[in-house]
């Protein structure tokens, strides 16, 4: 059983929805980004989406398009991404890490490396935006055959005739976008997202977490009420890019996990 | 290699949108299903005989086309070698090749039933093909273009809003062409119900190199139909050398001429400085290796993490890291050859061209032209030479004016040249 498997199974047990914190790698350095991530479990972070930073993110907003910037321009790479896992690691056996990005820096390394190299860090699942099922030969498979979880991404644009396409591969979990758009823009409407989720659901019997256009406790609450659990990204990015100190960003994020918790 | 050589090199790309290894879908899962109601559109249209009526009627009478071909007889005694023919698309309404893809494309929005048009844009070109066609049909359009570019290209700018387009300056990334390529991605994942996306090179995500490329093969298709004229029945170049930045208007002139072994084909990259470690150019085939960007696989400049790096070029409409994924293909298996030119050498160019035909050349064509004015010395008298005058350079001539050392506000016109 997965780290991911193992923690939705826990938080079944305990009857809790899912609170996943997006945070991105080496913002704004190795070493402060290190201390924000060590901090999420205890703030009740279930599942940590790692992002690895990429000069092009298509679909990205300004907030976490700039947190990649300056992880770039600190120096953050593939490599150190994974450094961060492998010591992350060190102090938590069970919290599953995710690593969000897009295709390019996996490619250039070698897909069969970068699997080896990243299931020795310690990661246990993909979200890989800009790889649809149609590249599923690229990394989706390598991946399930190496053991990672391939996290796919379902959107309010694939229809029920696509849906099982889409989920044919998946494992983890899956993530519903709640908008068309990009990261950090709308805001995400639990009216919306409800049914969307129930038409997911019927077609798998594999966790629903949405994510995009989720900023406070309160929204946390009301999207993880209607699914397994809920994703926030770039409100979180926003307050390191403010300059806060690490341990009031991880105040705003127990905040958020409360609310999710409370769903 | 062997079995694309016993194949026809025009058959691509595959059901997956694949030259080779090149090309694809590397969108987003909101893009996807857009991508593939595309792809359906574009097969029934390029069957459909009324659309292709359509494509002829204002090729012909919007456009002006067919553009001549026209025997450059003084450049060619002066180079003392090939018979150097230029390929007019500068002289299509808006002063490039760019309208010949972006008419297409907006029919194929009107049939799909979109009433709003987005394009990138570097040097504008594209921009203000795309705009004018948008104001012909009455349909809304936005235009993202680098805040960079959106300095230097100046009456570009102009020139769309009068048309009646939005530009949008872009500070995202490094607020150049690729990342006036990802805010049009942006906003076409935001805006899926109403909005088509219209690519202005043979590049992103399947169906588009393809499409582009079939909308842009009409400049290949009138050479062959030309040539005879002055070369006799039958007569097929010996070489064709276009410029190329992510490569439409090579494609367009290269296409129909893939499956006639003997024509030699010839891609010119932007050099820029100089293709060294520097990274001073955007020569993506023969300065960077293959990744994945904007849709596609294809070779791309990037640094040792994957990172995509920024190209350079005195050429805004070159200014691009990558290129088409089939001309990445057309390098790999060696049916074309692609070589750099660097901005001194194109700058050398463009004012032979001035000189000698009494035609100005875009920057993006006078690269072309520099590796013609390389080779031609060597070949034959009887050596059949096409080269694809892309775009005209009335948009390019205070850049020119500043690397010249110019000065353009002086009335007294004091020439440094």
């Amino acid at each position: 059983m997965s780290r991911i498997d193992a923690k939705f199974a826990e938080l079944r047990t305990e009857g809790k929805k899912a609170f996943v914190a997006y945070v991105m790698a080496g913002d704004p350095d190795y070493a402060t980004s290190l201390d924000l991530v060590k901090g999420l479990p205890g703030a009740g972070v279930d599942i940590i989406e790692l992002g690895l930073p990429f000069t092009d993110p298509m679909a990205d907003g300004p907030t976490i398009q700039r947190a990649g910037q300056r992880a770039l321009e600190g120096g953050m790479t593939l490599q150190k991404t994974l450094d961060l896992v492998t010591e992350f690691r060190k102090d938590d056996a069970t919290t599953p890490i995710v690593l969000m990005g897009y295709y390019n820096p996996i490619y250039n390394r070698g897909v069969e490396r970068f699997l080896d190299d990243a299931k020795t860090a310690g990661i246990d699942g993909l979200i890989v935006v800009d790889l649809p099922p149609e590249e599923d030969e690229e990394l989706c498979i390598p991946a399930q055959k190496a053991g990672l979880n391939f996290i796919r991404l379902a959107t309010p644009t694939t229809d029920d005739k696509r849906l099982p396409k889409v989920l044919e591969n998946t494992s983890g979990f899956v993530y519903y976008v709640s908008i068309t758009g990009i990261t950090g823009a709308a805001a995400a409407d639990a009216g919306d997202v409800g049914p969307e989720v129930t038409r997911i659901k019927a077609q798998t019997d594999l966790p629903v977490i949405v994510g995009f256009g989720i900023r406070t406790p309160q929204s946390a609450q009301a999207i993880a009420a209607v699914a397994d659990g809920c994703v926030v990204g770039s409100a979180i990015v926003a307050e390191m890019a403010a300059g806060k100190p690490v341990e009031e960003v991880t105040a705003f994020v127990r905040s958020l996990a409360a609310g999710a918790h409370r769903a | 290699m062997a079995n694309d050589l016993f194949n026809s090199f025009m058959s691509g790309p595959d059901e997956r949108g694949r030259f080779g290894k090149f090309g694809g879908r590397f969108v987003s899962e909101t893009l996807m299903p857009l991508i593939l109601e595309l792809e359906a559109e574009y097969d029934r249209a390029k069957t459909d005989p009324e659309f292709w009526a359509e494509m002829e009627h204002l090729w012909k009478h919007y456009v002006g086309r067919p553009s001549p071909l026209y025997f450059a007889q003084r450049m060619t005694e002066a180079l003392g070698g090939a018979k150097i023919y230029l390929k007019r698309d500068e002289l299509n309404h808006t002063g490039a090749h760019k309208i010949n893809n972006v008419l297409g494309q907006i029919i194929l929005a009107r049939r799909m039933g979109k009433s709003r048009i987005i394009a990138e844009t570097g040097a504008g070109q594209h921009g203000v093909a795309t705009a004018t066609v948008c104001a012909k049909f009455g349909l809304q359009c936005v235009v993202y273009m680098g805040a960079h570019d959106v300095e230097r290209q100046a009456p570009n700018v102009f020139r769309m809003r009068l048309l009646g387009a939005e530009v949008v300056p872009v500070t995202s990334g490094r607020g150049t062409l690729k990342d006036a390529m990802n805010d049009a991605l942006r906003d076409w994942v935001t805006n899926v119900r109403d909005t088509f996306y219209c690519i202005g090179t043979v590049a992103g995500p399947h169906p588009y190199p393809a499409m582009v490329r079939d909308f842009q093969s009409i400049i290949g298709k009138e050479v062959r139909d030309q040539l005879p004229e002055f070369e006799g029945d039958g007569a097929l170049p010996d070489t064709l050398v276009a410029a190329i930045g992510g490569g439409s208007n090579a494609m367009g002139l290269f296409y129909p001429f893939l499956d006639d072994t003997t024509v030699n084909i010839i891609g010119v990259e932007a050099g820029g400085k100089g293709v060294d470690d520097s990274m001073q150019h955007c020569a993506s085939l023969t300065g960077g290796r293959p990744g994945v960007l904007h849709g596609n696989r294809t070779y791309l400049l990037q640094d040792e993490d994957g990172q995509i790096l920024e190209g350079f070029s005195i050429s805004a409409g070159l200014d691009y890291p990558g290129i088409g994924p089939e001309h990445s293909w057309l390098h790999d298996t060696g049916r074309a050859q692609y070589v750099s030119i660097t901005d001194k050498e194109a700058l050398e160019a463009f004012q032979f061209c001035c000189a000698q035909e009494g035609i100005i050349p875009a920057l993006e064509p006078s690269h072309a032209l520099a590796h013609v004015m390389k080779i031609a010395p060597t070949l034959p008298r009887d050596h059949v030479l096409v080269m694809n005058m892309c775009g005209r350079g009335d948009k390019d001539i205070y850049t020119v004016a500043r690397h010249l050392g110019f000065d353009m506000a002086d009335t007294e016109g004091r020439d440094a040249i």
